[in-house]
């Protein structure tokens, strides 16, 4: 740690591990209900349940940017923060306010939760997602300017990289972007159109430009390749990112009734999404080749490689599978999109956040440069049993959805969804087992944080 | 990557592309916004729609079921449930009343919302607007 404001970075990372486990213990409630339709009925229903399983998602990614930008911008600035103590602040206020959301969607029922917070005054919840009591959203907006006046004055201060030019674009973009979940018409049509201006611009739009910053700065650090080679990797991928994938919001414009243009043009542009994850598998495994030094944080070098493998994966192989149209009209809102979702929010932030962290945490604890071999050992295993149960559950959640297409919307004589839900169960307890196996390779991964042993020396 | 290629020429493709791509949106956004009310049908928009609108968000229906083809993936598509139902919102509004509070052993089962007769005409009237949106024919058949 070269600058001693980077150690803000250290309760938000904490955080997001924290909310991380919430998050994958919800998810096992909810596998649990696809097959045990009254597990815990009424206390949590499925919807609560989905809603803290979705909404922890977010809230911890957002927490593991935020660390994460407090952690490099120092060191990309060369000078400190321009305030540690709001940055302390925020994260209270954030934690708190998350915190209460979560408590209130389990504690009462979500129609009370609308009506203590005042929903009628300006209707936004109840939306995918967006669930959040407006005043949640209000408080999001106020954490988010917070932070971005922190970041933003001290990247004015100091030296400016493309990294953190590109990170605090991105960031901007993710607060503009936001905004758009104030907006909701009684016009469905229309709140799904701009609805998507949040989910969609975020993940397949400016969470990309996080994503490469963030990736870009850790393989710097743990290759030591020059930067000009690695900045101009950024600014390629980048690119590709926003042309192929601004337009290419036109496959979530297929079938709610937008003009069917659309299809021809979500197709096009969607099908091209897969090139900058590809481009980034190449840079990452390339960085890594031509690395000037051997850096002795090898979990963070795997977490590194294994980011861009998996998006890809994920974001892009598993996109494309269901992107053109003529698909689509087949397997929209089916398992297919849910097996898509898993592996591709798993490969792009989740590892990327697991990637920084693992790069930076021994660092932040003031290690020389790595933890020891041990806890690098326990590490790697809790990626290689995290990432092997997301394949898993990702093709366990494929099958499930080739036969939900095929006997709710092929064949000949189409079945009501709730009897094919019965005759595809058996994949859905694959994917409850697959689960537990990923439950593991978390509390393996959080147990490595506690292995001891001679820490490794810079080299 | 080739030398001849700069970071400059990457730099000014990133913006250069972002901006132009982001402008051709905005554009079609502005086209969107034009004919969506020949296929949105607004003008039938009534207030019990936008009503049953609120109901259906207020109560986070969008957490188990998909509308149009979006939400969670755990009770049936709803957006065209108006005509799986043959064409009855007293069918529809019978099923929600109906929901047993303790659910139905071992099976999936829908919470019982204690709407009112008003809130429940709603849902119907918002769910019955849904089913005429032009959705370039999806799904592909009734069962959603």
């Amino acid at each position: 740690m070269q600058y001693s404001s980077q150690a803000v970075a250290k309760p938000y990372f904490i955080a997001a591990i924290a909310l991380f486990v919430g998050q994958i213990l919800f998810g096992l409630i909810m596998g649990l209900q696809y097959v045990w339709g009254d597990f815990l009925f009424p206390e949590i229903p499925f919807n609560v349940a989905r809603m803290v399983h979705t909404n922890l998602l977010i809230v911890w990614l957002l927490f593991g940017f935020m660390g994460a930008t407090y952690y490099l911008v120092p060191e990309e600035t060369e000078t400190e923060l321009a305030s540690p103590r709001l940055a302390l602040a925020l994260f209270w206020i954030f934690l708190v306010a998350g915190a209460l959301t979560i408590l209130g969607y389990l504690l009462v029922p979500y129609a009370r939760l609308a009506e203590i917070t005042g929903n009628s005054l300006l209707p936004t919840m109840g939306r995918e997602f967006l669930e959040q009591p407006t005043i949640t959203k209000i408080g999001i907006v106020i954490v988010a300017l917070g932070f971005l006046y922190n970041i933003t004055m001290t990247v004015l201060k100091g030296r400016k990289t493309v990294i953190s030019m590109v990170l605090l674009l991105g960031l901007w973009g993710l607060a503009v972007f936001f905004l758009f979940s104030f907006y909701n018409p009684d016009n469905l049509v229309l709140d799904k159109y701009y609805w998507w201006w949040v989910v969609h611009l975020w993940v397949e739009g400016v969470w990309e430009l996080i994503l490469g910053s963030i990736l870009a700065f850790v393989l710097i650090k743990i290759t030591g390749v020059d930067r000009e080679i690695i900045e101009k990797w950024l600014y390629v991928i980048i690119a590709m990112t926003l042309i192929t994938g601004i337009i290419g919001t036109g496959h979530h414009y297929y079938w709610i009734g937008t003009p069917e243009y659309w299809q021809w043009l979500g197709s096009v542009f969607s099908a091209m999404e897969p090139i900058p994850f590809f481009m980034m598998v190449i840079f990452a495994f390339n960085m890594v080749n031509q690395r000037r030094r051997e850096h002795p944080n090898k979990a963070a070098t795997l977490w590194a490689l294994g980011t861009p493998v998996m998006a890809f994966l994920g974001a892009g192989v598993w996109g494309f599978l269901h992107t053109l149209a003529p698909v689509n009209y087949y397997t929209h809102g089916t398992q297919i999109t849910a097996a898509h979702g898993h592996m591709a929010f798993y490969g792009a932030y989740v590892m990327l956040v697991l990637t920084i962290i693992s790069y930076a945490m021994p660092l932040l604890r003031g290690r020389a440069a790595a933890n020891s071999g041990k806890a690098q050992v326990a590490e790697m295993w809790g990626f290689w049993l995290m990432t092997v149960a997301m394949v898993f559950i990702t093709l366990f959640l494929t099958g499930a959805g080739i036969l939900q297409v095929w006997l709710q919307r092929v064949s000949e004589n189409p079945q009501p969804f709730m009897v094919v839900q019965e005759k595809i169960s058996l994949f859905y307890w694959m994917r409850e087992t697959a689960g537990l196996f990923f439950l593991a390779g978390l509390v393996v991964y959080i147990i490595s944080f506690f292995v001891g042993g001679k820490e490794e020396a810079a080299a | 990557m080739s030398e001849k290629f700069t970071k400059s020429m990457a730099r000014n493709i990133f913006y250069g592309g972002g901006v132009f791509f982001f402008l051709l949106f905005l554009a079609l956004t502005f086209d969107t916004q034009r004919e969506l009310p020949k296929r949105d049908h607004r003008e039938n928009i009534t207030e019990k729609v936008a009503l049953g609108k609120r109901v259906w968000e207020q109560n986070d229906c969008i957490g188990c079921h998909t509308i149009l083809g979006e939400g969670a993936y755990f009770a049936p598509e709803l957006g065209n449930v108006y005509k799986r139902f043959g064409n009855s919102k007293e069918a529809i509004i019978a099923f929600i009343k109906s929901r047993p509070p303790q659910g139905i052993k071992g099976r999936r089962s829908m919470p019982q919302f204690n709407l009112s007769d008003e809130e429940l005409d709603a849902l119907a009237e918002f769910l019955k607007w849904t089913s005429e949106v032009n959705t370039a024919d999806w799904p592909p058949n009734i069962q959603g």
